[in-house]
């Protein structure tokens, strides 16, 4: 990502590898885990990695990392399922729970004993971390948050997506002459695909060479959030949402009656949570949740792009806004055109009603 | 203990507007900020001086005209600004900025050892989160990411305890200093200036050091030249190939057009009907 955006068309320029970056090929997916559990963004990108795999005709790999044992096994035959070819296993206690510079090394180490030509890790607090240390550390390219990727059947490089600052616009980012191309991808951006439990492949194991006492950063505790702060918001089927529209505070209420009426969960804009009528967990956006739900409805929202990116995958999208040339309507499903003030609490009544719920009439 | 605090001067996204036709920035008129994630570093470190003396220094890399970033981190508090400034750091990408902030840090190391650096999360422009674990790499320092509380610092042992914001909880983890912090927002309230630090700011000196003052090695790795990623196109979202289907609405008589909507909602999309009939055979 160019520090500095720049909004003229950019002249496509050729990119011709040296000969010792062309020895590196396949795409691969960093595996993140913590505390046994595999991040989804992790299988939702092993979808993808396949895709492009395809596309190049080269191995999608899965890179695992982790202490030895049986959970780390279940990770790297995961991976199969979700679609990768091969597994490199990193198995070392050094690699129990995660701290940067371990992982660092081991990664890096990876990277320049096998040498693939895209790696692409989840937009994590893990993966960020990680991504930024390993792109440094091998003085490659690396595109943030990326909400779509496409190969360039030319010359085969990597086209990461992404939105650009301020404006309603993307930016497509490539990587010149370096190797691996690096992208992280926020997590529920790409859909989730689907496993084939029988599918198998080769695990190849790296031994990374880590010696704990040579490890400055020491992890002395682990406090886990409390379940309460469990995000339901990502994984709704119906989000309603809303923005700067709704005019003030007192009217965020509407929201929630018919997100209660719906058995919905709340979203909004960021706009909506800087004006302070609603708390940032509920953000949905670029820098906030990716949402994929069966219905999104949007109140007083503008549509611009870094909410657009966070919602645009739902199935149908419900747009109610004032004014007929706000760009939501480029991408809604349903256009109402009016006050949200009053559209919100007659689909509140109209939903009770056919949904069999008591409603009160506000007074 | 010296630290050493990057920020960013960056254009304040909420006056940014789009050009309606031409779909592109508007900047005329925008003012420009300390990148708001940067304060929660600047005011980190503010707190460990008070808590233990020593000296803070704010640097930027950026053009001339963002010394006003530097002044209002001196009027906060901070004792000394450096702006590394250079035509030929233009156009970088985070790996170059990475590279042309840790050889000014290593230059300002020899003047004054640094114990701590301190990022911001990250840019709202850039948007990366990036270049703290660049600087952190390239400078051979320990790297915490989003920390969210930093426990105990002790300068003789050269020992910082933090907690840092993971997936699915908060990693208490101990380091050996120098280490590079990259702050989280919220984890402390911002100070305002003081009016005797007003005054300070508007008559204190800030350093610019080009490539040279900054000691870089290497031109070939700053700047565009020095980036590895070029944005290849840059466009406006597409619009649906299918235009949103119109719901009348009539101020007079709102229900129904809620309920002309839940009808077509029923009857054309069957994914949301699944959902539908599902909590109302649930209330039922
Ligand atoms: C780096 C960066 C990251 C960002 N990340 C995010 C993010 O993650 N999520 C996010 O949401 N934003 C994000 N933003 C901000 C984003 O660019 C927009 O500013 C924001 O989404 C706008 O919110 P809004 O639609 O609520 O407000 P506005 O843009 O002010 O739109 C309000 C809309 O409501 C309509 N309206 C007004 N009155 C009524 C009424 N009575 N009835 C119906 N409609 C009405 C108006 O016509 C208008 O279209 C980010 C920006 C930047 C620069
Ligand atoms: N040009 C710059 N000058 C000084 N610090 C910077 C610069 N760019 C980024 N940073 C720092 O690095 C952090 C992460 O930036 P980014 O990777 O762009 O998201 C910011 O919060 C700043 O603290």
């Amino acid at each position: 990502m160019s520090a500095t955006p720049t909004t003229k068309p950019v002249k496509k320029r050729k990119i011709k590898l040296d000969e010792h970056l062309l020895a590196y090929r396949g795409v691969w997916v960093f595996v993140e885990s913590e505390r046994g559990h595999v991040h989804p963004v992790s299988w939702e990108l092993m979808g993808q990695g396949r895709r492009l795999a395809d596309q190049l005709q080269v191995e999608l790999c899965a890179v695992a990392m982790g202490a030895p044992g049986p959970e780390l096994d279940t990770h790297c035959e995961a991976s199969f399922h979700y679609g990768a070819d091969r597994c490199y296993r990193v198995a070392s206690p050094v690699l129990r729970d995660y701290r940067n510079e371990p992982y660092t090394q081991a990664l890096t180490q990876l990277v320049n004993a096998h040498k693939p030509e895209i790696l692409f890790l989840g937009a994590t607090t893990l993966g960020r971390d990680l991504a930024g240390s390993v792109a440094t550390t091998l003085k490659t390219g690396l595109t943030a948050d990326c909400t779509e990727l496409a190969i360039d059947p030319e010359d085969r490089c990597l086209l990461a997506t992404r939105p650009t600052f301020g404006g309603s616009l993307l930016c497509t980012i490539a990587t010149l002459n370096y190797r691996p191309q690096m992208a992280t991808i926020r997590h529920r951006v790409m859909p989730m695909p689907e496993p084939q439990p029988e599918r198998r492949g080769l695990i190849v194991d790296f031994e990374p060479g880590l010696v704990e006492d040579s490890i400055v950063t020491k992890l002395l505790d682990f406090l886990p959030d409390a379940l309460g702060d469990k995000q339901h918001l990502p994984y709704a089927k119906i989000v309603v949402a809303g923005g700067k529209g709704l005019g003030k505070a007192e009217n965020f209420r509407l929201v929630w009656d018919l997100a209660g009426v719906l058995g919905a969960e709340v979203g909004a804009t960021r706009a909506a949570i800087h004006a302070g009528w609603i708390t940032p967990d509920r953000q949905v956006g670029q820098t906030g949740k990716t949402v994929r739900p069966a219905l999104y409805i949007a109140a007083g929202i503008s549509g611009a792009i870094q909410h657009r990116v966070g919602m645009e995958s739902s199935d149908c999208i419900v747009a109610i806004n004032n004014d007929a040339n706000a760009p939501i309507f480029d991408f809604a499903h349903y256009a109402l055109v009016g006050d949200c003030v009053s559209v919100l609490p007659a689909l509140t009544k109209a939903f009770a009603s056919y949904l069999g719920k008591p409603f009160k009439e506000a007074t | 203990m010296h630290i050493v605090v990057c920020i960013k001067q960056v254009p304040d996204s909420a006056h940014i507007r789009v050009h309606p036709v031409t779909n592109t920035i508007m900047r005329q008129g925008v003012p420009a900020i300390i990148n708001p994630y940067d304060l929660f570093a600047i005011e980190a470190a503010l707190r460990l001086k008070d808590q233990l003396g020593g000296r803070v220094t704010v640097m930027s890399m950026g053009p001339t005209q963002a010394e006003p970033a530097l002044r209002k981190a001196i009027s906060l508090g901070c004792d000394e600004a450096i702006l590394v400034t250079d035509r030929i750091f233009a156009g970088a990408d985070t790996l170059a900025t990475s590279y042309v902030l840790a050889s000014a840090i290593r230059t300002l190391d020899k003047e004054m050892p640094v114990g701590l650096v301190f990022t911001g999360k990250q840019t709202i422009d850039g948007d990366t989160a990036q270049v703290g674990p660049g600087i952190a790499k390239r400078l051979d320092m320990q790297l915490l990411t989003y920390v969210s509380r930093i426990v105990e610092v002790d300068p003789a042992q050269r020992r910082i305890v933090v907690e840092r914001r993971a997936e699915g909880g908060v990693q208490v983890l101990e380091t050996a200093m120098p280490a590079l912090i990259t702050m989280l927002e919220g984890s402390n309230e911002i100070r305002f200036a003081s009016t005797p630090g007003m005054f300070r700011a508007a008559r204190a000196t800030i350093r610019h050091w080009d490539r040279n003052a900054a000691g870089i090695e290497d031109i070939k790795l700053v700047g565009l030249k020095g980036s590895p990623t070029i944005v290849s196109r840059v466009f406006g979202p597409a619009a649906r190939a299918e235009k949103a289907k119109p719901i009348p609405f009539d101020p007079a008589d709102p229900d129904s057009c809620a309920n002309n909507l839940l009808e077509r909602l029923l009857n054309e999309m069957p994914k949301v009907r699944k959902e539908l009939e599902q909590r109302r055979s649930d209330t039922q």
